[in-house]
């Protein structure tokens, strides 16, 4: 079930463009009408439009096994203070004090290839999807799922997301929530929610809301007041055609989703999308700054800024202006370019780039930021301006 | 007449007849009329008042209040905080608690005191000035240890059922969170400088199956409440209270280091237990293992502990064996420095040891739980659980120097003394162990073993929760035993004691008890016992008689046919397919049900570490109830039911 026609979604694309402050800029790069600059950027009473000199700038450093990661192929990573966490294929690392520590089966968890991380931030605990069940970790203990052991739907763990006492997790056979409090495993599947299919992707989980991005079934809402599910899929059907562009969800291959500020980030492997529950607005490679549309991962900063991991860079959106950060696509050299609100792109002038341009994960240390390539983890050490 | 002076006078006259007669059979046919009397409604309803089991106090815990006037004495069968004048001894007021109330605290500043009552699920605050209870507020499941850091705006509860420790905001009562300890976290500790909790469960954490146990020290920050460590505790299975010296430099933990991978043959032959001390801190660097028994004389079921201001001594209550152990905590600091330290860590198994440290073993009352120091340091307070007394020892000399009786009643009756039975090693050879050793608080230990009468490396067997076995025979695993006074009389004395045999009367109390063990609330029950969606879709599933497929299930393969009545068994045997190549047979007695969420591991060797693994890793052929033809969240829900039983 859609959440809106094609005849209301395109009426508030009209009234979006129409109404928006941001009608001076070139259609492709209006953000709609829900979009405005982020606290933060604004200045007091004014309000003040992130120009491209304000992209943040980066010295990358990067990790691989010649410096301590136990397998340069890093599926995702997460901040927890000055501690940094990273799943890789052959164990979950840990960076402390400039030194790396790995955990692995043999200290309990579930399978050497880390997935997907969520921290507690109640607890300190942190959670693990693996290719083998799902772990956590506390202080320094490790206690695993699988679904011989446990009412986990599947062991292969895509997403985790904490919310309360509640861990959320996205698996090969859908999603499931395990209640600290009770033990109690609740599985959702096609059995008793709107998914198409049962591949699940990711999870993101707030008291309100809980979405699961399905592999070729859209995005599920589940309405945690009410109960209610709600689906969200591409109104152009599977196909890879896009005749309407901010009509709806971009593509059903949902491979990562992002709730913060009650704005819904999602990544696809056909383009990414942005809803803020009632307008859809679309990045597609041709019309924004994305370097792919074939996107593994999307970062919610906030309702406007947003970073996307792609097999062709690392790419941030400031709600107006776009970077994008990789190994050139030519030669490999370190790059940096910016596109602004016209559309104009511009390259800046870097030293490093992140290890490789196949971009798993991201996350974010103060003004810092993470990045988990398929060949090794980049630390992007801010640069002043 | 009463209800308990019926009880009393038909229990007179059982006596009588247990005295005047060697047939033992008719004997129970007797007590059988009797027991249905004593027995409470099973799963907590509410408790029989009428009993007379509810005149003992039972104290399990005391503190002292920080001016050293006061004594509170938590008694935990009266449901009540006594509060004493620390040295007239006198009642001063006795302040009413929740339902089986376990663990004592006061805050720093000695205004409020903490108790946390197991069956309520809640945590009474009481005034100390007015000696009333000013608020009560929930907790997780079967709330034990409580303690309040330095700054009163943190309480930490732990919770045994729920293996975690709340936080809760000490003003309101409001949880902050939980944070995950080892399975039944029981007790907690300040840090003398305010910084970390310190907590200890009963229970070894999940491991593999006839590996050594794992337990655990768990270790909180109190800025942040949040675990920043675990020591390890290896081959430790039931951790009890720990403490600290006032320097902060050495903390003491109290354990059992069972021997539960080699075969349970012959006591004289190195036992079933080592009882320990694990220390830990700076005094002692990486934590060391030392054990409290002696070449013949054990040191049966440590629980409390206490060091004293200065550092030069450590007093242990040692439940099984009626006494206190005194350690000069110097000579024991030196012995580590001059004995090479075993790469394990542990000297457990060193029965010579303890004579290095253990300068006196006081003889106190039935079951020594808790102890406290007077503020000078100068008598020692033992609360004797099964004999409603107060030991005050004399620490200069060592000895007894008094002992309060807290009012009850006079004598003891059948479950009393029973009881006593069952927590007493007097019994075994050179006292190394009791019933409670592998039974603890009359539950289970989360272990399996290697029993001797079924051959050495034969019959690996789970150790079963206790409630609710009335009713339920046979017992044993293979259904060997026909009836309670069977399974704790001749196999008992035979396999286990190998020491002195109880007589008759002895054993008829002790099968009273045991028959009248109350069965804890069910947590995974709603009030009123009705269940949730999930729970109705197990236990539809539970008394299928049709599979999926529309094929029917046979009789003897339904979950409801095996599992039936109220408790969850037909008490018949069944080869449900999951014997192994060390098991003499496959027929296997139905087990109950009873509180099966409780008691991991399972089957019969506990080789399943979960519900879910009896039938997604040991249930290939269906043999154990038709389950394969259920998705996973339809396994769920038939678990969601069985957690309700």
């Amino acid at each position: 079930m859609m959440k809106l026609d094609s005849k209301r979604v395109w009426l508030g694309v009209l009234l979006a463009v129409s109404t928006s402050a941001w009608a001076a800029t070139t259609p492709a790069a209006a953000p709609p009408a829900s979009h405005k600059p982020h606290a933060a950027l604004a200045g007091a009473g004014t309000v003040k439009v992130p120009t491209p000199q304000s992209l943040p700038r980066f010295n990358f450093e990067n990790y691989t096994t010649a410096n301590g990661l136990p397998d340069n192929h890093v599926f995702t990573v997460l901040v927890d203070g000055d501690r940094v966490w990273a799943g890789t294929e052959n164990g979950l690392a840990l960076y402390q004090n400039h030194t790396w520590k790995t955990y692995t089966t043999k200290d309990g968890l579930a399978h050497r290839a880390v997935l997907s991380l969520a921290l507690d931030h109640k607890t300190g605990d942190l959670w693990a999807g693996t290719m083998g069940g799902l772990s956590r970790v506390s202080g320094g203990r490790i206690e695993s799922y699988n679904q011989l052991n446990s009412g986990l739907s599947n062991d292969v763990v895509y997403g985790v997301s904490v919310e309360g006492d509640n861990v959320w997790v996205a698996t090969a056979a859908g999603g499931c929530k395990l209640d600290q409090h009770t033990g109690q495993w609740t599985l959702y599947n096609e059995r008793n929610t709107p998914m198409a299919e049962i591949w699940v992707y990711s999870v993101s989980a707030t008291p309100e809301k809980v979405y699961f991005g399905v592999w070729g079934s859209g995005i599920l809402e589940l309405d945690q007041k009410t109960g209610r599910w709600d689906k969200y899929d591409d109104p152009d059907g599977e196909t890879e055609m896009v005749l309407f562009k901010d009509q709806g969800l971009i593509h059903e291959i949902v491979t990562s989703v992002s709730f913060v500020d009650n704005i819904l980030w999602a990544a696809t492997y056909f383009g990414d999308s942005r809803y803020d529950g009632r307008y859809w607005h679309n990045f597609l490679k041709k019309d924004s700054g994305l370097p792919s549309n074939f996107t593994n991962t999307v970062k919610g900063i906030d309702a406007n800024r947003a970073w996307f991991g792609t097999d062709k860079g690392l790419a941030y959106y400031d709600g107006v202006n776009w970077a994008v950060y990789r190994p050139s696509l030519k030669d490999g050299k370190p790059e940096m370019t910016v596109r602004d609100a016209q559309g104009k792109v511009t390259p800046v002038a870097v030293t490093t780039a992140p290890a490789h341009n196949y971009v798993l994960g991201i996350d974010l240390q103060g003004s810092d930021i993470w990045v988990a390539t398929a060949k090794g983890l980049s630390h992007g050490i801010r640069q002043k301006p | 007449m009463s209800l308990r002076a019926l009880i009393a006078g038909q229990w007179s006259g059982l006596r009588a007849a247990f005295a005047a007669s060697t047939a033992t059979l008719a004997l129970f046919v007797v007590a059988a009329a009797v027991w249905p009397a004593l027995n409470r409604p099973a799963n907590a309803g509410p408790r029989d008042t009428s009993a007379d089991e509810l005149d003992y106090a039972s104290p399990l815990e005391l503190v002292v209040s920080p001016d050293g006037g006061r004594l509170y004495v938590l008694c935990q069968q009266s449901e009540e905080i006594r509060v004493l004048d620390a040295n007239s001894y006198a009642v001063l007021k006795t302040v009413h608690v929740g339902r089986v109330p376990r663990g004592i605290a006061l805050s720093p500043a000695g205004d409020r005191l903490f108790v946390t009552n197991t069956w309520d699920d809640t945590l009474s605050v009481i005034d100390t000035k007015a000696l009333t209870v000013t608020a009560t507020w929930p907790v997780g499941a079967e709330p034990s240890g409580v303690v309040e850091d330095r700054a009163g705006k943190r309480l930490y509860v732990a919770n045994r059922i729920s293996s975690d420790v709340a936080v809760l905001d000490a003003q309101t009562g409001a949880e902050e969170k939980r944070l995950m300890g080892g399975r039944g976290t029981s007790y907690l500790a300040l840090s003398p400088d305010g910084n970390r909790v310190y907590a200890t469960h009963v229970y070894p954490n999940a491991s593999a199956h006839r590996t050594a146990p794992e337990s655990e020290i768990t270790v909180m920050d109190t800025t942040r409440a949040v675990v920043t460590d675990r020591m390890p505790m290896h081959g430790i299975a039931g951790v009890f209270h720990l403490a600290f010296s006032a320097d902060g430099r050495l903390g003491v933990v109290a354990g059992y280091h069972p021997k539960n991978l080699v075969p349970l043959a012959h006591l004289e032959h190195g036992g079933a237990f080592a009882y320990t001390l694990t220390l830990f801190g700076a005094d002692v660097g990486k934590p060391v293992e030392v054990p409290l028994d002696e070449l013949d004389r054990y040191a049966s079921q440590p629980f409390g502990v206490v060091i004293n201001a200065d550092k030069s001594r450590i007093f242990v209550t040692i439940g099984g064996s009626e006494n206190v152990v005194a350690i000069d905590a110097q000579r024991l600091l030196a012995f580590l420095r001059t004995h090479p330290r075993p790469a394990s860590g542990s000297y457990a198994q060193d029965l010579s040891a303890s004579s290095n440290y253990v300068i006196a073993r006081i003889p106190v009352g039935h079951n020594p739980r808790g102890l406290a120091l007077s503020r000078d340091g100068r008598r020692l307070f033992v609360a004797n659980r099964l004999e409603d007394t107060i030991s005050v020892i004399d620490t200069r000399s060592n000895r007894v120097a008094s002992t309060i009786a807290l009012a009850g009643p006079n004598g003891t009756n059948p479950i009393r003394r029973g009881e006593q039975t069952f927590y007493t090693a007097r019994y075994s050879f050179q006292g190394q162990i009791s019933c409670s050793s592998c039974h603890i608080d009359s539950t289970f230990d989360g272990l399996t073993w290697d029993l001797e009468p079924d051959g050495f490396g034969r019959d690996i067997v789970d150790n079963k929760m206790l409630e609710g076995v009335k009713g339920t025979e046979p017992y044993k695993w293979n259904g060997g035993n026909p009836n309670i006074p069977t399974e704790c009389g001749p196999r008992t004395e035979k396999y286990f004691w190998r020491s002195e045999q109880y007589d008759n009367l002895t054993l008829a109390d002790l099968t009273v008890y045991i028959r009248n063990m109350p069965t804890r609330p069910n947590r995974w029950r709603l009030p009123g016992y009705e269940l949730t969606p999930a729970q109705e879709r197990g236990k539809a599933l539970f008394s299928r008689a049709v599979d999926k497929f529309g094929k029917p299930i046979e009789e003897y393969n339904r979950c409801s046919f095996c599992h039936s009545g109220p408790k969850g068994t037909n008490q018949k045997l069944f080869d449900v397919g999951t014997r192994k190549p060390t098991d003499n047979g496959a027929m296997l007695k139905a087990p109950p049900l009873t509180e099966i969420a409780l008691t991991a591991p399972y089957l019969h060797d506990g080789s399943a570490r979960t519900l879910e693994e009896i039938w997604t890793v040991y249930n290939p052929e269906d043999k154990h109830g038709r389950t394969n033809d259920l998705t996973k969240d339809e396994l769920n829900d038939l678990i969601e039911y069985l957690r309700t039983r």
